[in-house]
């Protein structure tokens, strides 16, 4: 039972609000020395795989772009654009990218979206400048709250749609285990079965795109 | 054959640039935490593959040690004014969105097509790699198309590129951390121990009662782990295949793919998923660090239990 002292470390420093790098470090090396591993193994073990995970950090690659591009006014084109159009709403516009998100992870091409290239740069602005169009100048919280719906969506979009894509991570990954427990499967049969997930997904999500402009409303009467 | 390997180097050189620019700017008063932090990470780029795991460990904690005590800042912002961005932006007009889909356009194009380009029987790219490698690329792409198109300082990037990484700040290093604890949680049993709590305490002749231990302890365990990959294994192995396969005769590749999503479910609502959960928080500048799992929460609740129904449905057929 020592073995989950991490999980708790993880729970209680976060909560308290503690850097959650330290955190994780005290975290691992709790989980480590209690699962028999010397301390400087833990260490080791931490450096190996922070290293063979440094892929996951190429996406700030992109930053001196974005950033060049903001420079250059990219966010203030977007949001002129978009508050051109009348039928813009900030709920209209996730709902397209929810859909364009699917359907493109779907097909493979996750890198097309993105928090770095695609949600900072233009997605958030253009639902922010929507939503300014229609109600008015907006108060932080409430193009706060306008951001972190276009977050959501991005990661929504993008967690279920890629499962109907064959070669992705995650069916490789299902594929490899079920044949080390003697199924075989075939990718394209796991790939079905992500369709109707990822309808459902369509649907709750951007059920509640649709109610956002609802509520981003009743947020600016507050 | 251009790697992985390149896109590091690449990578590396970036976040050299910027511990430069921090040691270079004096207005900062946290200036030689900022170079440390980022000469750090820099290394672990360059040289990460080179160096024994014991000194990449150690360039972890130094990172750790900074971040944690006292922590990283953020210099002076050396950028254009909402006039001058406007001004810009008018100028410019739409051809502003040119090097931004070119990103995409290079990254997709690398995927789709130069996955098959080889030169003299190698291939061109890391044939692996080519999602990661074909990004790497269309960043290069995109940055000359931007230093063409709109004629910037020559350092505009990086002080840009720094001003950005300032905003991320230590979250930008969380996603590798918490990676770097699942292989611990692996290495140390962890998920041995959760499969067996959890395979202790279900009634495993009622088949509602069993798919759902299985779709929210993939949910549940990828909350802990940040990862449905680390998750699937310890749960399937653990409740999936013995009870809901061979126990209760289910299909093992209905259960699979419906399981990995709950899984996906979890992913939503955890900090543990910092690259999809904290990091935009911190690029999008929300005040409230957990501002996107809040709004997540409710997605993943509906979609965790329409999962499990799924499952139900479809798993006995």
């Amino acid at each position: 039972m020592f073995l989950l002292s991490g999980i708790l470390i993880i729970v209680v420093g976060f909560s308290i609000g503690l850097n959650p790098l330290l955190v994780v470090a005290v975290a691992g090396l709790a989980t480590g020395i209690a699962g028999g591993l010397h301390p400087l193994d833990v260490i080791a073990l931490f450096g190996k795989s922070f290293v063979d995970s440094r892929y996951i950090a190429i996406v700030w690659l992109v930053l001196p772009v974005i950033g060049l591009l903001e420079r250059s006014g990219l966010r203030e084109r977007a949001q002129y654009l978009i508050s051109r159009i009348a039928a813009a709403s900030a709920g209209r516009i996730l709902l397209l990218y929810l859909a364009l998100r699917q359907i493109t992870a779907a097909l493979g091409l996750l890198t097309l979206g993105g928090h770095a290239q695609m949600v900072r740069p233009l997605i958030a602005p253009m639902a922010e400048a929507a939503a300014e169009t229609r109600l008015g100048a907006l108060p932080p919280r409430v193009g706060n709250m306008i951001r972190a719906y276009a977050a959501a969506t991005d990661n929504t979009g993008a967690f279920f749609g890629e499962d109907v894509f064959l070669a992705v991570g995650s069916i490789l990954l299902i594929k490899g285990f079920l044949q080390q427990n003697g199924v075989d499967a075939e990718p394209w049969r796991l790939a079905l079965w992500a369709i109707p997930t990822a309808l459902l997904a369509f649907v709750i999500h951007g059920t509640r795109l649709l109610l956002l402009d609802r509520r981003l409303k009743r947020e600016m009467a507050r | 054959m251009i790697r992985l390997e390149y896109v590091y180097i690449l990578g590396g050189l970036m976040f050299a640039a910027f511990a430069v620019m921090n040691a270079l700017d004096r207005t900062h008063t946290k200036w030689w935490r900022n170079t440390l932090f980022w000469g750090a990470y820099a290394v672990t780029f360059l040289f990460g593959s080179y160096l024994p795991n014991v000194v990449n460990g150690v360039l972890v904690i130094i990172m750790v040690l900074i971040a944690g005590f006292g922590g990283i800042g953020r210099g002076a912002e050396r950028t254009t004014s909402l006039a001058e961005r406007q001004a810009s932006a008018r100028h410019f007009g739409n051809l502003l969105f040119v090097p931004a889909l070119t990103i995409a356009g290079v990254a997709v194009f690398g995927t789709v097509v130069l996955k098959y380009v080889q030169i003299g029987g190698v291939p061109l790219f890391e044939p692996k790699q080519i999602t990661l490698v074909s990004l790497g690329l269309a960043t290069v792409v995109a940055l000359i198309v931007g230093y063409v198109m709109l004629r910037p300082p020559a350092l505009a990037p990086i002080e840009e590129g720094r001003r950005l990484i300032d905003q991320v700040g230590w979250a930008a290093v969380l996603p590798q951390m918490l990676a770097a604890l699942g292989a611990v949680f692996a290495a140390a049993g962890v998920g041995k121990v959760i499969a067996t709590l959890v395979a202790a305490y279900i009634p495993i002749d009622v088949p509602l009662a069993v798919v759902a231990a299985y779709t929210i302890g993939m949910a549940l365990f990828t909350v802990i782990m940040g990862n449905a990959f680390a998750a699937f294994p310890v749960m399937t192995a653990g409740i999936g295949l013995p009870l809901i396969v061979h126990h209760l005769g289910g299909n093992a590749i209905v259960m699979s793919a419906i399981g990995m999503l709950s899984g996906f479910c979890g992913t939503l609502m955890t900090p543990m998923a910092a690259n999809f959960n904290i990091v935009p928080a911190a690029l999008l500048e929300l005040p409230d660090r957990y501002a996107v799992i809040k709004v997540q929460v409710p997605t993943a609740i509906l979609m965790l239990i329409g999962n499990t129904a799924l499952m139900y449905f479809f798993v006995f057929r």
